[in-house]
């Protein structure tokens, strides 16, 4: 019993970091519809981010602030990974609209220069960042099952995120524009939107969300350049799953994703779990194209 | 106020518009009309810059503003309701009169006087904009590019596929916004609803005018031919 309640525990503890990089994905990609096949990378320069910010910590900082430096890990991963975003849509993305295969093939040149980028800077093997000793140990719920601190503090970290994103998004002025110009791109224009700027602070946005996920990934194991490889096709899957350009979509596609994954592993072994929930969204997807939930949006229609 | 001048415009690689020149005075209500797909709906989008126009002059307060992104005109002063309305389907009534006032910089209420001219929009406030019936809609797009109070106000077929008593509604409006001292251009095929409303019509015809004058001195059955299919 305590082995399944363990299963479910890790399956949602995936499902959180899939819902962190899927909805940074899932606004540009529903935005925008550009394939970003960098987005990845993103993630790796978020997990970066935390190994400077732990660096600079543990070599300038007294031991005993040491413990801090998540959170100043966190916005950092945050901003930078929304830097490098930002900058790679005023200097590639922006040519690319409406193209959507040119966009995957160039973004994906992206995603490698970016991973020799850190090979270049970090080398080539993986380095560890040492989790804040205040969240080692776990929590004991039962005899014989503990849910780790950390995957507790990752699932926290997520809900802080969507919530931050859905005030964002529908509770703000900024989240109406976003909305609008998803909704009906011309019509914003027509309104005095500047869509250009909302697409490129946008893109930012969907880039830094990645970088948070990059950050809370260093609680899990150790980080290198091609981190982001890893996640960008279970993120993918994410998206496409839940239906392009909604936020609940996402939260379900990743929540099904990473139980999923867990779930058949677990059953079976890792290759036939992967090869079992590939095939299924695969189904599922042949049932009903457009996801869990849709949005009729003329931007996609086009 | 609005001065075109030789405008080209192009789908692609197609002309849809050749030399076409339109003038709107200060508070004057221009009609221009025509036939289906002569190009009355891409002039409109021209002049928001919704369209390739590479040749050609729109001065809107004799300000060239050709070049410019579509943003900038609208906050210029140039108030569009599309062809189909183009409401934001998945937002409420209130969320779509409040993208009208983005245009200046999204500050301010939305103005009573909109719940005035259009009652119905005041108990439709948080219902879905994909939710209300065609006329609806058309009343709400009005009132969204009215929340600013544009130098000019561009309409496109406002009766199109509407109830009559919401078309009279919406004459009794466009009266009520040209005693204010509004700038109106319409797009129209529906000859009867211009009269004693317009003050200048145009004739478009295969992306070119062909014909143009008083609406007062206006030769109703010629028109009617020309219009006709």
């Amino acid at each position: 019993m305590n082995t399944y309640f363990l299963q479910v525990f890790n399956g949602i503890s995936v499902s959180s970091i899939f819902m962190l990089a899927a909805l940074g994905l899932a606004v540009t990609f529903g935005l925008m519809k550009i394939i970003n096949m960098a987005h990845g990378e993103f993630i790796m320069i978020g997990a970066y981010a935390a190994y400077i910010i732990q660096n600079i910590f543990s070599r300038y900082l007294p031991a005993s602030i040491f413990d801090l430096y998540f959170f100043v890990a966190i916005p950092a991963s945050f901003f930078l990974a929304g830097i490098f975003g930002w900058v790679l849509e005023k200097l590639i993305i922006r040519h690319l609209y409406g193209r959507a295969l040119d966009s995957i093939l160039a973004t994906w040149g992206v995603s490698l220069v970016l991973q020799q980028l850190a090979r270049s800077i970090f080398g080539a093997p993986n380095v560890d960042v040492k989790s804040p000793s205040w969240l080692n140990g776990a929590l004991l719920v039962l005899p014989g099952l503990q849910l780790p601190y950390k995957r507790l503090f990752i699932m926290l970290l997520v809900i802080a995120c969507m919530t931050a994103i859905y005030f964002l998004m529908y509770r703000s002025n900024y989240g109406r524009k976003i909305r609008a110009v998803m909704q009906n791109r011309a019509m914003a224009a027509s309104l005095g939107i500047n869509t250009r700027k909302i697409d490129a602070c946008t893109f930012a946005f969907g880039s830094g969300l990645a970088g948070i996920a990059g950050c809370a990934l260093t609680l899990l194991g150790s980080i290198g350049p091609t981190l982001g490889t890893n996640y960008i096709v279970d993120t993918f899957m994410v998206v496409v799953l839940g239906g392009v350009g909604s936020l609940w979509g996402t939260i379900a596609g990743g929540f099904l994703i990473g139980t999923g994954n867990t779930t058949l592993e677990f059953l079976t072994n890792a290759t036939l779990g992967k090869v079992l929930v590939f095939t299924l969204v695969i189904l599922f997807l042949q049932w009903r194209p457009k996801g869990l939930f849709t949005i009729n949006s003329r931007s996609l229609d086009e | 106020m609005l001065e075109v001048n030789n405008l080209e415009a192009y789908y692609g690689e197609s002309v849809i518009l050749k030399n076409v020149c339109l003038n709107v005075q200060q508070g004057h209500i221009v009609c221009l009309l025509g036939r289906n797909g002569v190009g009355k709906s891409t002039f409109l989008k021209s002049v928001m810059g919704l369209v390739h126009t590479p040749c050609g002059s729109i001065c809107l307060n004799n300000e060239e503003i050709i070049d410019k992104p579509t943003y900038f005109r609208a906050r210029a002063g140039i108030g569009y309701v599309p062809q189909g309305r183009d409401i934001f389907p998945h937002m409420t009534v209130e969320e779509n009169l409040q993208l009208g006032l983005e245009i200046k910089g999204g500050r301010g209420g939305i103005p009573q006087e909109l719940y005035e001219l259009f009652p119905v929009l005041k108990e439709m406030l948080t219902r879905k904009g994909g939710d209300l019936s065609g006329g609806q809609q058309q009343q709400l797009a009005i009132a969204r590019a009215l929340a600013v109070h544009p130098k000019l106000l561009l309409l496109d077929e406002p009766t199109e596929g509407i109830q009559p008593s919401i078309i009279k509604d919406i004459g009794r409006v466009i009266l009520r916004l040209k005693k204010e001292g509004y700038t109106i251009l319409i797009v129209e095929q529906y000859l009867e609803f211009i009269f004693g409303i317009a003050d200048d019509y145009y004739v478009m015809d295969k992306g070119a005018i062909i014909a143009q004058g008083l609406v007062s001195a206006m030769n109703k059955e010629d028109i009617q031919h020309k219009i006709a299919i």
